[in-house]
């Protein structure tokens, strides 16, 4: 099915909200609880910078709908079989270590593809990534940083960032391929072409892993399916946490 | 008609309302203004209908809604009755638009001003952040995030504070 091109906006405006709506929400459970002070107002900051990227997509993708939904709507109304986020992004946190490296997996890849959206065709895209842009190249600098200092740390500590590069690196693919839509939306000009940005993206992690003496696994097979609502687990506790004040108070306001 | 040029000649002129929004104090660092912040973008009088713009900072910052609040409320305790107020996200707020005059209050107030041009710095700059206690260039960055997102924390190494860096974006 391809859909023409103002639903094609609304969906890369759904994707892109989810994923940060998703991520920022898994982020702000470590508010109070991170090992250190400065990680624990780090991990809110992104947090916050995610949220408020995230409501401009959302808000994006509501206007194209065309049905009144607000951001608001679209965050505490919908099941998770209507989120559209990698499953990279909902993954629990075993611990600190797995935090980071799903950010830098995510983070490596948001920069970038948002510096590709801000030439998009689609003049309401270019708008949202330009915002965004800047915001997610300062996450990938603390992201990458973190990855290098607890990868060529201690002994505990690169064992730790190894088996959380293992655990999620199947899950990181999934933003490489490219489903139906995203291949209409490079047709269009309106989001690049998801194959040609993970080779930039590649070449940047190989760097970053390698001076954290890290090493990548091959041959693991991608685990997908967030792109088209199939979700793990893991998404229906958070969207429980998230939502419960919407669904229990329709309408609330603070 | 009469009326209508009438409610014109009454709208103050346009340097008049620019005034009162650089009395605005951004909610965060009350000690600048809006105007000096570079969130005021644009402020123009379409007949009797004032069109103001603002940009947020970050995307996330919790105080945008408020900013646009505290616009509104300023220009109706002034008697303008027709406001617009838009929001624009590009081109995308910079540190670069703080104005001299706020980077000055930024200073006073303990927070270190962004150091030179975002666009040359790409966030990266560090050697030209002065303490904004005791004017000494000797410091160290402790964490990339402050008490804001618009915020570093840094410490002072010749007088031991630590203090806010506002990052360039
Ligand atoms: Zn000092």
């Amino acid at each position: 099915m391809v859909l023409a091109d103002p639903a094609l906006v609304g969906v890369l405006g759904l994707r892109m909200g989810d994923n940060a709506l998703i991520l920022g929400q898994r982020l702000s459970e470590w508010c109070g609880h991170a090992p250190v002070l400065e990680e624990d107002i780090a991990t809110a900051n992104i947090a916050l910078d995610l949220i408020g990227q995230a409501s401009n997509w959302l808000k994006l993708a509501g206007e194209v709908e065309g049905g009144g939904r607000s951001a608001d709507d679209l965050a505490f109304l919908r099941d998770a079989r209507e989120f559209t986020n990698v499953l990279l992004v909902e993954q629990p946190d075993p611990d600190f270590a797995h935090t980071l490296m799903r950010q830098y997996l995510f983070d490596s890849w948001h920069a970038e593809m948002l510096d590709r959206l801000v030439d998009s065709t689609e003049a309401r895209i270019a708008e949202v990534a330009a915002k965004s842009a800047k915001e997610a190249a300062y996450h990938r600098r603390r992201s990458a940083d973190l990855i290098v200092r607890l990868g060529d740390g201690s002994e505990e500590s690169h064992a730790r960032m190894q088996a959380a590069l293992d655990a999620l690196y199947p899950f990181a693919g999934e933003l490489d391929q490219p489903d139906d839509c995203d291949k209409a939306l490079a047709a269009a000009a309106i989001a690049p072409d998801l194959g040609e940005l993970a080779g930039e993206v590649a070449s940047a992690r190989t760097i970053v892993f390698g001076r954290a003496g890290l090493s990548v696994p091959t041959d693991v097979p991608v685990r997908s399916g967030g792109k088209s609502g199939l979700h793990s687990e893991a998404l229906g506790y958070l969207l429980a946490e998230m939502q419960i004040l919407q669904r229990s108070h329709p309408g609330a306001k603070w | 008609m009469v009326s209508k040029a009438m409610q014109a000649l009454q709208c103050p002129d346009i340097d008049t309302v620019w005034e009162w929004l650089d009395a605005i104090p951004d909610p965060e660092i009350p000690a600048v203004s809006l105007v000096e912040m570079g969130i005021v973008r644009d402020a123009q009088w379409d007949c009797d209908l004032l069109r103001v713009v603002l940009t947020p900072t970050y995307s996330g910052c919790p105080a945008t809604s408020v900013i646009r609040l505290d616009v509104e409320n300023t220009l109706r305790e002034r008697g303008i009755e027709h406001i617009e107020i838009k929001t624009r996200l590009r081109p995308a707020w910079t540190t670069d638009w703080i104005s001299e005059a706020g980077r000055q209050k930024l200073r006073a107030y303990g927070i270190a001003p962004p150091a030179g041009a975002a666009s040359c710095a790409g966030m990266m700059a560090v050697g030209s952040i002065d303490c904004p206690r005791c004017g000494s260039c000797e410091v160290e960055r402790i964490s990339e995030f402050g008490s804001t997102p618009c915020k570093a924390h840094y410490r002072c190494t010749a007088c031991l504070e630590p203090f806010d860096y506002f990052k360039p974006i």
